[in-house]
């Protein structure tokens, strides 16, 4: 029946704008609201504050390294699961999917009990030197230990997909294995590349839980963007709290949005 | 160069896909390696390319041994069936990359591109992106590209696999012609009898991983050394333990000696040829192929009695591939 067709099509329709509307637009909304209600002024300042800065400088510092490292990492790893074989692939497989099952509270935890002062390798790190919980380094394993998946998850379908046909062809024309990978099997998953980049930063910005456990939350030094939210928030400073939500967001959508400008352009 | 195979084995698990293979693929001859699927003779051109590496064997490319050398150093042209294309390069810049990672200056590479692209009939497609190119000029577009590096041998894997009829009789000609022009050492692969008949001018049939037989084109289907090369080289009708092609077969009005009674079941007209379906007395079915104006002069109908009877066959042994040519003696025939 035509009407009971349309009827339930609106239906679905508007069931399923009502959830996205209940879920995800009216309390994003409501942020970018609360954000500005003291006026465009009051927002800039509450984010404007040195520890505040400091808080955002960090997380893009972490972001910047622990991301090139990771993409490194995802395609040597997706090259590796999908172009070779070895016994212990589906082991490597199932690891690479640990910090999609795994919450963050306890990747910090774990971290925590091998790095510490009094973790595995803390007598050793404190000799030489180094210290990586409440520290630079610590923040960055979290983090690479989070995005791990991102990469790898992206590019090894595109590498089945494109099969090996073209790298062989390019061997038989006198390409050696580096020579391969860079002027053909790298611009072919390039896509597929950006993308597991683009959902790695975006998780690596907002990160809270990991980060949470091995910075220290020490304000001006190890507190990271989300985390300087949060703290902002248990303080009653609320302009500060959405702001930074804010600023997050927009920081996240442009990432998004120009490799959106690169991908159009191209094609 | 001439291409020598010894003694080539390759075991893929248990399976055994090419099996103590030794073939001679002489200096600058076309060769077709022809067999069924899972012959063994795709793995076979992959192990004179370097792509796959031989368990047991040598092979020898102009007389060097290049068994241990890898794909990257044997100068092969190798031309895949669903062409391989670089999808982010230019026809040019694919036709180019193997004088690119050869570091030639860049006004000898434009050159020699350039009549890569006409000896391909793909001038004026040089800045097309290979999605911009149908499946055929995809393909020559893969064969510039291969012989860009002046290759010692070319090796084609089913390269008109993936094309529609029509096109690939076209490339069939077309390649033909090419290796007038170009001269290099070739061996391509197919399923197809007719394309390996068409083009080549030496053929290796391949079954199970083991060389049938290999010869000229006219010798295999004349000479075939088994059952398997005459029945997959061309047609064959088998009558007990003869086997007759339809040409062979002679249809006669009136009884004669060593000529079996048969019923005419079904006439097919294919314009110059005639295809003349037939029951032998015992229920067997037979088939032959004569021309138009016989079958008019025999005044061939459907339902009418005739006498049939080879003009030639041949007898297989199976236990060590004896053959025979020639009138079967009345034995056979009565056998049959």
């Amino acid at each position: 029946m035509p009407a009971s067709g349309r009827l339930s099509r609106y239906g679905l329709r508007t069931f399923a704008l009502g959830y996205l509307a209940l879920l995800v637009m009216i309390p994003l909304g409501m942020i970018f609201y609360r954000a500005f209600e003291h006026g465009v002024g009051a927002a800039f300042d509450a984010v404007t504050t040195s520890d505040a800065l400091h808080a955002f400088y960090l997380t893009i510092i972490v972001a910047l390294i622990a991301i090139p490292l990771n993409t490194i990492f995802g395609v040597g790893c997706a090259l590796l699961l999908v172009r070779t074989e070895f016994r212990g692939k589906a082991l490597i497989n199932a690891i690479i999917d640990l910090p999609f099952a795994i919450s963050p509270v306890v990747i910090g935890l774990s971290l925590l009990l091998v790095y510490s002062e009094t973790g595995w390798f803390g007598d050793w790190l404190n000799a030489n030197g180094f210290q990586v919980i409440f520290a630079l380094p610590g923040i960055v394993l979290a983090t690479i230990f989070v995005t791990l998946p991102f990469v790898v998850r992206e590019v090894v379908p595109v590498l089945h997909e494109i099969g090996d046909e073209q790298e062989q062809a390019a061997r038989t024309l006198g390409a050696n294995w580096w020579q391969t990978f860079w002027r053909i099997t790298l611009p072919a998953i390039r896509w597929g590349v950006s993308y597991g980049v683009v959902i790695a930063t975006a998780r690596a910005l907002g990160e809270f839980g990991a980060v949470a456990v091995v910075s220290g939350r020490i304000a001006g030094q190890t507190q990271t963007a989300t985390i300087w939210i949060s703290e902002a928030f248990s303080r009653y400073d609320f302009t500060g709290a959405y702001m930074g939500a804010v600023l997050l967001a927009v920081i996240a959508v442009s990432i998004l949005v120009a490799m959106n400008v690169f991908k159009r352009k191209e094609a | 160069m001439s291409i020598i195979v010894e003694g080539a084995t390759k075991r893929f698990g248990d399976f055994v896909a090419v099996d103590d293979v030794s073939i001679t693929v002489p200096d600058g001859s076309l060769t077709a390696l022809l067999g069924p699927s899972g012959s063994g003779k795709s793995t076979l051109l992959r192990i004179i390319s370097g792509l796959e590496t031989p368990d047991a064997g040598r092979i020898l490319i102009s007389g060097d041994d290049a068994t241990g050398t890898p794909a990257q150093h044997r100068n092969v042209g190798f031309v895949f069936q669903h062409y391989a294309a670089f999808k982010h390069m230019t026809v040019h810049n694919n036709v180019a990359f193997g004088l690119k990672i050869r570091k030639r200056d860049k006004a000898e590479i434009n050159q020699r591109v350039n009549e890569l692209l006409a000896l391909v009939h793909l001038d004026g497609l040089a800045e097309r992106y290979p999605s911009q190119l149908s499946g055929g000029q995809r393909q020559r577009m893969a064969l510039a590209r291969a012989l860009a590096v002046e290759p010692n041998v070319l090796l084609l894997d089913e390269p008109f696999g993936a094309l529609d009829a029509q096109v690939r009789k076209e490339l069939r000609a077309w390649l033909r012609r090419l290796h007038d022009e170009v001269h290099v050492t070739t061996v391509f692969v197919t399923h197809d009898q007719e394309e390996a008949m068409e083009v080549a001018e030496q053929i290796v049939v391949m079954n199970e991983g083991k060389v049938e037989q290999a010869g000229a084109p006219r010798e295999l289907y004349e000479h075939p050394r088994s059952e398997f090369v005459m029945g997959f080289v061309g047609a064959v009708n088998r009558l007990g333990s003869l086997f007759v092609r339809p040409h062979d077969v002679e249809i006669l009005q009136e009884p004669e000696p060593g000529a079996d009674e048969a019923m005419i079941e079904h006439l097919v007209h294919l314009g110059f040829e005639v295809r003349v379906e037939l029951v032998l007395g015992d229920g067997d079915g037979l088939w032959a192929q004569i021309t138009q104006a016989d079958a008019e002069a025999l005044e061939l109908d459907k339902g009418q009695i005739v006498w049939v009877r080879p003009s030639r066959a041949r007898v297989f042994d199976d236990d060590d591939l004896g053959t025979r040519d020639g009138r079967p003696t009345t034995e056979e025939l009565q056998a049959a």
